[in-house]
């Protein structure tokens, strides 16, 4: 074996398997020089985690996801009627949607939930966003998504072909009607992907819900964790909580390939 | 509706912007008759086809279809355009839906035909073009002939009274054209009135009751298939009916090429 010249498929079965090994070799160097045994003393405490059930789940878990998808539904609402707006050949509408888009987007969610939660209060003192915190939370982050779902929405209007629109219009369809049944339904497959990443940041963004002033009733996961984390003065909650972040956010990703998948049969 | 034309265009003038597409048509498609028009890319041909059901904004001229004018502002143009079916070169089927939906959904959403009379009419057109058993495939599953054969049973349900073909072969390959034409050329024997933007010589000179020739935006000579093909009268004609019929003998000296030497 010495001095073998390399073949070239040799020399390149060389290169993977030392990849693999650089590869492994950083993994196990961090892993070794981690001090597990603190580790998992402050983050792996059984009887912390189990503290924190069922409430993790029937109150954290559960408003997380109703923030989220009240949230989502409220912005696509939004989002939609901004997208069109853009898309109008009325010039004050997509003036409009534009400074709306740029306006929210370079916010942060952050601030725009403050706002909504004391400010619309004090510019509106007789009345208030129903639903409490509830409402409040679907404005607040709501507002900020739908200035990005608006700019993906545009983008999957405009990448149905213009040749679907003229079909369908010399069918005798409405400019309405056809967008309605014809070009909205494509745009919608086209965007699920971006859409669905637009969930995942939403679910992620509910972790701002607290400066709103939460209770034991209407506390998200983050704030739950936070709390637990002060009475207990151990991390462990964290890690609980961010599990059950990945309990939202994995099956959607699993979700939007199954419907790529479809997608693609039908084009 | 004796006596009225079915298309009656007149000075019809076209510009996108500083481009002059159409300098002044004047065409007349009576009712049953097969009009191709032909020529050269950018000839117009396809703006003036779209013209007639409005897909373009005339920039001058009148186009009355069936009595009504479509430039009139007052003109309800959905209403003109249920009864003008169009073929477009690429299909342009609804990719979300099945054949069957591609077909029904115009019945139901303009023509508000209850779901199993739209299926009934649905099912006798794709048996028309002979594919009454594709029905529940989507467009993406089926060959470029059968798209476009569902494309023209998805216009004939909504029982158009013209039918506007624009290249409807051009976008297919070889193998696939003569399904199509064999379709047109059934529609024609029924008698339906066709506007035919194409490049198939073979099926103008068959079908067509008239072929006009377009170059530069304007109608250099119509007649009968016989007459523009066999002796045509203008030199540009001559022209190009040399070049498209007879490509493989389109001199060097024509085209300015030095090959030879």
């Amino acid at each position: 074996m010495t001095s073998v010249k390399l073949t070239p498929r040799r020399r390149r079965r060389l290169v993977r398997v030392a990849g693999y090994i650089v590869f492994a070799a950083a993994i196990l160097a961090v892993v070794a020089a981690a001090d597990w045994g603190r580790l998992s003393d402050a983050f792996f405490r059984s009887d912390v985690a189990a503290s924190m059930f069922p409430e993790a789940i029937t109150i954290a878990l559960r408003n997380t996801i109703v923030y989220t998808l009240l949230a989502f539904v409220f912005g696509l609402t939004v989002g939609l009627g901004l997208a069109l707006m853009r898309l109008s050949s009325i010039l004050p509408y997509r003036w409009f949607a534009t400074a709306y888009i740029e306006l929210f987007r370079g916010l942060p969610a952050l601030l725009v939930l403050f706002m909504v939660g004391y400010g619309v209060p004090l510019a509106f003192p007789d009345r208030e966003i129903p639903g409490g915190v509830y409402g409040s939370v679907t404005v607040g982050l709501g507002l900020t998504a739908a200035a990005y779902m608006a700019e993906t929405l545009r983008a999957g209007i405009q990448a149905v072909p213009k040749g679907q629109l003229e079909a369908a219009r010399t069918l005798g369809m409405s400019h309405p009607r056809a967008m309605v049944s014809i070009v909205l339904p494509q745009a919608f497959r086209i965007v699920i992907p971006p859409l669905t990443n637009e969930i995942i940041l939403l679910t992620k963004d509910t972790s701002l819900v607290y400066v709103l002033g939460v209770t034991t009733t209407t506390i998200e996961l983050t704030k739950f964790a936070g709390d637990t984390l002060n009475t207990r003065v151990n991390p462990t909650p964290l890690v609980v909580a961010g599990l059950l972040y990945l309990v939202i956010t994995l099956p959607l990703s699993q979700l939007v390939r199954g419907l790529e998948r479809r997608a693609g049969r039908e084009k | 509706m004796t006596g009225m034309s079915t298309i009656e265009i007149g000075a019809l003038h076209k510009s996108f912007g500083r481009l002059e597409v159409l300098r002044g048509i004047d065409l007349t498609v009576e009712a049953g008759e097969v009009v191709c028009v032909i020529g050269p890319s950018g000839s117009g041909k396809s703006t003036l086809l779209r013209c007639v059901n409005l897909l373009e904004e005339p920039s001058a001229g009148s186009i009355r279809v069936a009595g009504v004018e479509v430039t009139d502002p007052d003109c309800d143009i959905d209403a003109v355009r249920r009864g003008v079916g169009m073929v477009f070169q690429q299909f342009n089927l609804f990719g979300h839906l099945t054949v069957r939906e591609n077909v029904t959904i115009a019945q139901r959403r303009v023509l508000k035909r209850g779901r199993a009379e739209a299926n009934r009419i649905a099912q006798e057109n794709l048996d028309r073009v002979g594919l009454a058993d594709k029905a529940d495939s989507y467009p993406a599953q089926l060959s470029g002939g059968q798209q476009q054969r569902v494309a023209i049973a998805r216009a004939l349900a909504m029982d158009p009274q013209l039918m506007l073909f624009d290249e409807p072969t051009s976008a297919l390959d070889p193998e696939l054209v003569g399904e199509v034409l064999a379709v047109m050329r059934g529609l024609a024997a029924e008698g339906m009135t066709m506007l035919v933007v194409t490049h198939e010589m073979a099926f103008a000179r068959e079908v067509a009751s008239r072929v006009v020739f377009m170059d530069g935006g304007v109608i250099v000579e119509a007649g009968p298939p016989a007459q523009v093909f066999g002796s045509p009268r203008e030199e540009r004609t001559r022209e190009f009916l040399h070049r498209v019929l007879e490509p493989t003998r389109v001199s060097e000296t024509e085209i300015g090429a030095h090959l030879t030497e």
